[in-house]
């Protein structure tokens, strides 16, 4: 029996190694420059410079939420018709969801500028039916657009997961007692498909709030984001590296998630208890 | 199933393997040359010639602004060996002595360079740069956006008139940006009272709901496809933009302008400093400098290449202005370091608001 | 309702697919328009191969992906036998660390690895970022993903038969190859394509930690954008659609054909 104990330490050893190395250490010295100065010495004054970002993390949370809600309502329909759908044609649509998720997301935020330009498809076309145009590109509503287009494939593919798992005779059996579709929907379809609504939210949430290109591409640098702030900050665009706030606001962030991940999984066991009962 | 895909999988690694292999044994023996310069800033042919001509292979890469080339070079991580900022960037690195003292015994092509770019305050002994351009800032607008007369006094008021808000263009840098407000204010870029700088970020602020975007090389396609109406960049991408889009019209601002000279240079950590000389060297070339003059618009320091140049482009009063005409802009000084880091400061409080 | 479903379905579909078509028509555009059509040309393909920088970035993407893959698979896979035996605060402790990249933000991991890379390049002479911080950053990200895939797997594992396979005098190694593997390939070959597509997908991590001389083609495609427009771009987005369109209809086809093949026997 040592003998195997032995292996089994020794086949951990590679990954100990590197996630200590290359994980742990990595937080560990954000912490610490977070909470360092320029010298190497203890400050909290990164961490109370976050107050001047307020303003930034309100929009960037705002804009993450207004994507991930937006989200949440387009694919949540989508999702309940395919899972509705025959085998085949559940696996071809799955794919046809997945599929857009395979190009880099670079490319199909750069797309959405051609069509969004004053001079773009939309307003070519919307001046040739004789309409005024309307500007788009560079405004925050582009940039919640860039949001939802990358992020909505997250958000499809787990809720879909979570409904394929309720048998159509359950919905039925429900409709047969008499309850009408909002009825199902309420008592049946939402509660159990609270644990897809929750990934999908945080794997929308997540990139959607620490994003820095889409704001770069859609808002035209006008919308600075939490992300953007944290680039400059250790790529210089603004002409000064400080890894020490940078650190500090990306601490904030990290804290930030962590905290909203807990919230939300709080709500998770809530609601599929509640609704199982 | 899964036999095929692991299959295919290790066909795949196999592949990539034995390509990595090559690459490696193919670079080994050639010396690498880093050049790291600014986007849309050479004539790309002119790579090939220079690589079969030494044999040294080139790794190309290019910057949008100073201040990201400068973030890259200090962090120490990343090796480079051929630099071109500008004037000020450069006293910046010479002081921190990231730079180079170049050998001008390898590039013998220095002779060509006009006296009027030699000794000037950025590298006043001349031993770490050699001049590749120089041009000033200029104010653009489309004349089919833009009413006549709001252009009549070439004014630099034109990138805040409120008539023309969402269709205002401006740099995505701070150094260039401060200049448009400074010298609106009629104070010097390289004040040192940090009220000034205070009062140009006010001016920027008051901008900012008028701007479609802040730009750097964006500003191209922007401009050529009418998508603004108004710019301010660098004179010599003017001049291209008005081959491609004849309704766009340019001016240096009565308020003034800054003067710029970027320069070539060589960095400090550089393992090949011979082969880097040898490629200024190259880029001095009449030839090369003729052709790096005709693609990129800007202004040559370069007397040879000058001299063969249309006449049209170096009898241009905005690509090459006049003695008059320089008197009133004004070159950018490396700032102190307390004043650097307010004009930062001031700049990330504009973009965040 | 079924007519209403299937239009919300059509619009959805089309939101999701408007940009790539209109990134594939474009390149075909014989001039350098953004939005005016001016006929039908391969210009741009034949560019698009002759760009070095483009096709050094796609070569260096490639063996990125495949190096940190494999790797990753390796170590990723070693490590979910260790883990899947331990109880308790260890094992809890464990899994806590391996979430925490997949858990985190790219950017904050991007930056994280930055900072450890410049806290010791800086300090090492002649060393500087490029191939070497790469592959270890996709590695790091990698390495949770296959655990994740392959963890579960042992769920199922009989672990009877690996000691017996001892027992009869078959040395660990050996025995884990003959008879566990096989058991977790499945596992094991998910995590690996996972480790592939995200590394190739990547743009964060490597634009933070890919220094001078080793640029992924995300990190290329993120500096085009910001230069003056080329078609090329759209050309390469039409091939790189074309590709995974294939690959990802071969594996369906194959997967039904052995369905139906399953269904027969």
């Amino acid at each position: 029996m040592n003998r195997n104990s032995l292996t089994k330490r020794l086949v951990t050893a590679p990954y100990t190694f590197w996630m200590l190395i290359f994980v742990v250490v990595p937080i560990a010295l954000v912490v610490y420059y977070a909470l360092t100065d320029a010298n190497g010495r203890f400050t909290m004054e990164n961490i109370m410079a976050i107050v001047d970002y307020k303003k930034t993390f309100g929009v960037s949370v705002e804009l993450a939420l207004i994507s991930t809600a937006i989200c949440l309502l387009l694919a949540y329909p989508l999702a309940y018709t395919i899972s509705r759908m025959k085998a085949h044609r559940q696996s071809t649509m799955v794919m046809l969801v997945m599929l857009p998720m395979w190009m880099n997301f670079l490319i199909r935020t750069y797309a959405w500028m051609t069509i969004l330009e004053n001079n773009g498809l939309i307003n070519r076309f919307v001046r040739m039916l004789g309409g005024e145009g309307f500007r788009m590109i560079n405004t925050n509503g582009a940039v919640v657009l860039g949001m939802v287009y990358n992020f909505l494939p997250y958000m499809i593919l787990p809720i879909y997961t979570v409904l394929t798992k309720i048998e159509q005779s359950t919905i039925e059996a429900a409709q047969d007692l008499g309850a009408n579709r909002a009825q199902v929907f309420r008592r049946i379809l939402f509660p159990m498909s609270v644990p897809g609504i929750i990934s999908g939210i945080t794997m929308v949430f997540v990139p959607a709030v620490s994003t820095f290109v889409i704001s770069k591409l859609l808002g035209g640098g006008k919308t600075f984001l939490i992300g953007d702030i944290i680039e400059n900050y250790f790529l210089g665009n603004t002409g000064t590296v400080n890894y020490n706030i940078g650190a500090s606001l990306s601490l904030v962030l990290m804290i930030l998630i962590l905290l909203s991940m807990a919230v939300m999984n709080h709500f998770d066991k809530d609601e599929t208890s509640g609704g199982m009962l | 199933m899964k036999k095929r895909i692991l299959s295919i999988v290790l066909a795949l690694c196999t592949i990539c393997g034995v390509l990595s292999l090559a690459g490696c044994g193919g670079s080994s023996g050639r010396v690498t040359l880093n050049v790291y310069n600014w986007g849309e800033y050479i004539d790309l042919s002119v790579i090939p010639e220079f690589e079969k001509e030494t044999g040294v292979k080139v790794n190309y890469t290019t910057y949008a602004s100073n201040e990201e080339m400068y973030a890259k070079v200090s962090s120490g991580a990343a090796s480079y060996d051929v630099v071109v900022p500008s004037d000020y960037m450069i006293g910046k690195l010479i002081e921190e002595g990231l730079l180079a003292e170049l050998d001008f015994a390898n590039i013998p092509n220095y002779k060509y360079i006009g006296e009027e770019y030699k000794g000037l305050a950025y590298d006043p002994e001349n031993k770490y740069s050699v001049p590749y351009t120089w041009g000033t800032t200029v104010v653009m607008y489309n004349k089919t956006m833009v009413d006549p007369a709001d252009v009549a006094d070439k004014s630099v008021d034109l990138l805040w008139n409120e008539k023309y808000k969402d269709q205002i263009l401006t740099f995505d840098n701070p150094r260039d940006a401060f200049a448009l407000a400074l010298s609106k204010l009629g104070y010097s870029f390289n004040s040192e009272n940090p009220d000034e700088w205070k009062q140009a970020a006010e001016l920027l602020r008051q901008q900012k709901p008028l701007l479609q975007a802040y730009v750097m090389d964006q500003v191209f396609d922007k401009m050529e496809a009418g998508e603004a109406a108004i710019a301010a960049y660098y004179a010599g991408d003017a001049l291209i933009i008005q081959e491609e889009n004849p309704d766009v019209e340019y001016y240096i601002p009565k308020e003034g302008a800054n003067m710029f000279v970027d320069a070539m240079c060589v960095m400090k950590n550089t393992q090949h400093k011979a082969v880097a000389e040898a490629f200024i060297n190259f880029m001095m070339k009449t030839d090369v400098a003729v052709k790096t003059a005709e693609v990129i618009g800007y202004a040559t320091p370069h007397t040879g290449a000058k001299a063969q140049l249309d006449p049209t482009i170096t009898g241009n009063p905005v690509v090459y202005p006049d003695t008059q005409t320089l008197q009133n802009t004004e070159v950018f000084l490396n700032l102190t370091p307390e004043i650097g880091q307010l004009q930062s400061d001031l700049w990330t409080d504009i973009k965040k608001d | 309702m079924k007519v209403l479903s299937r239009i919300y379905n059509f619009l959805v579909f089309g939101f999701l697919y408007a940009p790539i078509l209109v990134m594939i028509v474009y390149s075909f555009n014989a001039t350098k328009s953004r939005t005016q059509f001016g006929g039908f040309s391969f210009r741009w393909y034949t560019e698009l191969f002759q760009d070095q920088v483009i096709l050094k970035s796609l070569y260096i993407s490639l063996a990125v992906a495949a190096l940190s893959a494999i790797i990753a698979t390796l170590i990723g896979t070693l490590a979910s036998v260790g883990i899947h035996a331990m109880r308790g605060a260890k094992r809890r402790a464990y899994l806590a660390v391996n979430n925490i990249p997949v858990t985190n933000p790219d950017i904050v991991t991007a930056i994280s690895m930055m900072i450890l890379f410049v806290f010791f390049v800086t300090r090492m002479n002649g060393m500087e970022m490029g191939f070497g911080t790469l592959l270890i950053s996709h590695i790091t990200f990698n390495i949770p993903y296959v655990v994740l895939s392959v963890l579960p797997k042992l769920r199922g594992l009989n672990e009877n038969i690996f000691e017996a396979a001892q027992d009869l005098g078959c040395p660990p190694a050996k025995s884990f190859l003959k008879v566990v593997v096989p058991q977790i390939s499945q596992g094991i070959v998910t995590g690996f394509i996972m480790a592939f597509t995200l590394s190739l997908d990547d743009f964060v991590i490597s634009y933070f930690n890919s220094g001078s001389t080793a640029q992924t083609l995300p990190v290329t495609i993120y500096s085009m954008t910001k230069r003056p427009y080329s078609p090329k771009i759209n050309a390469l987005s039409t091939l790189l659609f074309v590709a995974v369109m294939i690959l990802l209809v071969i594996v369906n086809l194959r997967r039904s054909g052995e369905n139906k093949k399953e269904a027969n026997h």
